[in-house]
């Protein structure tokens, strides 16, 4: 397992550029709010890339931007070769999601009760693949239904949400996913809902369907499913990117203080009790949040400098970056791969 | 011993009469910190509920006993019931993030609480008001905020500040951290625990998420379809897990540390506490189950080592203690 997607494809499936998203917050007295700043992001093909960080930072609002449930203020979003940031016509944008879907955190409540999964699978199969025929739909709603395991899918069709569990519902929302015949699937915390004994199973599946081809942009606040699925982490901060690369370089090499302390808390049976993490938890800060970098109250290795610049993402070994003025110093790597001092 | 429970069983009685607590019995010392795990629906907030006698209907008690300092709770009418409960024994209830009153602040909520347990004296309410909230590492100039004013977090620490108001001996806590990140869980769990120590207070901690109480209970209880499988030093079921449940969760967490292992899960899901599977609850999902008796015989408790289990697995390794 884990195998890395193959090659390396000269423009990825998935890559945004200064992608922003701001909203307006505080009524007349006019503040901004910076959910999304200046976010560069790549999805390559069949590769499942995970979107960590606190609450607040900023995950839903990228995927939202991606799902293009709304515009960005700024920055572009290139899918398959094409800039989607500003499709306006319907049919463009339903034929967009079809191929990008989103699949959300709530099983409970993202499916309407009064409604069969048979239903719910043709009315977006109709949607989205409008050239099927009733057969062709009916064929392709059962077969995705068993891709992610509810067999037989036929009489999965016929049942409504409450006769179905947390999992098996979650697991529709995939499969209805897949009808579509989708490239990439948007995961916000497709399983932090469901029991610990069923999660696992549902992140087999993206690990399975990865391997049939489909991309992941998977959205969590665990890092332990993260690494049990992610080829590449991402981690952001009050809306910006602060660390990103291959998933294991990530976890074992952690550049930014933020991903340090991250990584520090998440509990380990093994480890002691005793050591203590000493932050405070403050929520980030992002409205009118200025020049400098957002986790200077938090960052026990600020220095004078990160309240005056923003860091930008620095690349410190293959695929591996982190914006830290403390932390990447000295370790850039040049085009040539040496190391040059203070970069 | 602070609390004994014995043979407790809680059922919701009506059209489909539900035993969500069924027939549990674990002991508390003074000062130590229980974890009780379980997946959602398994029972765990009916017990939390049971042992602090404020179930209500259709919920009831149907068996057992519920000892606090040697006293029976279900034998005590609601006036001394009132008596001890936040005295001495004090709740802190799920999505207590929630649970605060959005129109009054955080001292007014402090005081009224005080006041209807009789304090009446204002300055006396102030200054422990105050002492609390520096308890939970909360500024006390807090007390004039508003929760929404607060971050989930602060929340959080504000509802176990007010459970500490009377300096109780025993803390019942439901989930207290479920809806915060990692990070602010983490720091959470550690301040909590640094109280615990320094007022000597004991705890039992509700979660469903296994690895989050690791460090911190001295032991675990694990929940299934409203029985305790498995109760044991949370070290010793960390390393041999006993139960084949137990084993099966410890499996299904991905772990950040060692080599990435491919991971199963545990097949099926948890039952539906109205339809119980007979036998061991947990036969149809059981992995290593042994013919006819698992799935008509409900398992008896055994003592192995210092923990104690219900599975046939072990019926020949040692006596039934129950
Ligand atoms: N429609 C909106 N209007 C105003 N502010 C918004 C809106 N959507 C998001 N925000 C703000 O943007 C920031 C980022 O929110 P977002 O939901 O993307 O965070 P997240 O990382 O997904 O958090 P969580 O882990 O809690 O889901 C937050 O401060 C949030 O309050
Ligand atoms: N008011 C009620 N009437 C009938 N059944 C109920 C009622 N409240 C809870 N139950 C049932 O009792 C069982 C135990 O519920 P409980 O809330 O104790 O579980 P829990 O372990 O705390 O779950 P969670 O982790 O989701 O909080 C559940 O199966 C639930 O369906
Ligand atoms: S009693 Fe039987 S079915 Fe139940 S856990 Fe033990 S082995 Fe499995
Ligand atoms: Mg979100
Ligand atoms: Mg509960």
């Amino acid at each position: 397992m884990h195998a890395p997607s193959s090659g390396q494809p000269a423009e990825p499936l998935l890559r945004t550029v200064g992608l922003t998203r701001h909203f307006r917050v505080g009524g007349i007295f006019g503040k901004t709010l910076h959910a999304v700043d200046d976010v560069d992001l790549e999805v390559g093909e069949a590769e499942i890339v995970a979107l960590v960080g606190e609450s607040g930072s900023g995950k839903s609002t990228v995927a939202r931007l991606l799902a293009r449930t709304y515009p960005p203020t700024r920055g572009a979003i290139w899918f398959a070769g094409r800039d989607i940031s500003r499709l306006s016509s319907r049919s463009d944008l339903l034929a967009y999601r079809g191929q990008v879907p989103m699949v959300f955190q709530d099983p409970f409540s993202s499916l309407n009760p009064v409604h069969t999964i048979g239903y719910v699978m043709r009315r977006g199969l109709r949607l989205h693949r409008p050239e099927l025929s009733r057969p062709e739909r009916e064929a392709a709603a059962v077969e995705a239904l068993e891709t992610v395991g509810l067999v037989p899918g036929r009489s999965t069709m016929s049942k409504y949400p409450h006769e179905l569990s947390g999992g098996q519902r979650q697991r529709v929302g995939f499969a209805q996913a897949i009808s579509w015949r989708p490239r990439l699937i948007l995961a916000d915390e497709p399983v932090s809902m469901l029991d610990v004994s069923i999660r696992i199973g549902v992140l087999n599946l993206m690990l399975a369907l990865r391997e049939r081809g489909i991309s992941f942009l998977y959205i969590t606040h665990d890092i332990a499913s993260a690494r049990y699925v992610a080829d590449r982490v991402v981690v952001m901060y009050a809306g910006h990117v602060v660390e990103a690369g291959p998933t294991e370089e990530v976890l074992h090499r952690p550049v930014h203080p933020y991903t340090r302390l991250l990584l520090s808390a998440v509990p380990d049976p093994r480890a002691s009790a005793e050591v203590a993490v000493g932050d405070p938890g403050e929520p980030p800060r992002v409205i009118n949040p200025g020049e400098g970098c957002r986790f200077r109250w938090r960052c026990p290795l600020a220095v004078e400098r990160c309240a005056m610049v923003t860091p930008r993402l620095v690349p410190i070994s293959e695929g591996h970056a982190a914006a830290c003025h403390v932390t990447t110093a000295g370790k850039a790597l040049t085009p040539e791969g040496a190391f040059i001092e203070g970069a | 011993m602070l609390l004994e429970v014995e043979d407790l069983c809680v059922e919701y009685l009506g059209t489909r009469p539900t035993r969500a607590v069924d027939h549990v019995s674990f002991s508390l010392s003074d000062g130590e910190f229980l974890g009780i795990v379980g997946e959602s629906g398994c029972g765990k907030s009916t017990l939390l509920f049971g042992l602090a006698q404020l179930l209500s209907p259709p919920a009831q008690v149907t068996s057992g006993t519920v000892r606090f300092q040697g006293q029976d709770l279900l034998s005590l009418d609601e006036r001394h019931l009132r008596q001890i409960r936040w005295r001495r024994i004090s709740v802190v209830m799920q999505s207590a993030m929630n649970a605060l009153n959005p129109v009054k602040s955080v001292g007014t909520q402090f005081s009224d609480a005080m006041r209807a347990h009789g304090e009446r004296d204002r300055t006396a309410i102030r200054q422990r008001s105050e002492e609390v909230l520096r308890l939970v590492g909360i500024d006390p100039a807090h007390l004039h905020s508003y929760p929404h004013q607060l971050s989930g977090g602060m929340r959080q620490r504000v509802m176990i500040a007010m459970a500490l108001l009377f300096s109780p001996e025993l803390v019942l806590m439901d989930e207290p951290t479920s809806a915060l990140d990692v990070v602010a869980q983490r720091s959470l769990m550690v301040q909590t625990k640094q109280l615990q120590r320094a007022l000597g207070f004991a705890v039992v901690f509700v979660t469903h998420d296994m690895s989050l109480v690791s460090n911190f209970s001295d032991r675990l209880a694990v929940m299934y379809a409203g029985q305790m499988v498995e109760v044991g030093p949370t070290a010793e079921t960390f390393a041999h897990p006993l139960h084949p449940y137990t084993q099966g969760l410890l499996e299904a967490f991905p772990s950040v540390h060692g080599p990435r292992v491919p991971l199963a899960g545990i097949a099926g899901a948890p039952p539906d506490l109205s339809q119980v599977p007979p036998g061991c609850p947990f036969h149809p999902r059981c992995p290593v189950r042994i013919g006819p008796v698992c799935q008509t015989v409900i398992p008896l408790r055994h003592r192995v080592g210092n923990s104690d289990v219900l599975c046939h697995l072990y019926r020949t390794e040692s006596s039934s203690v129950a």
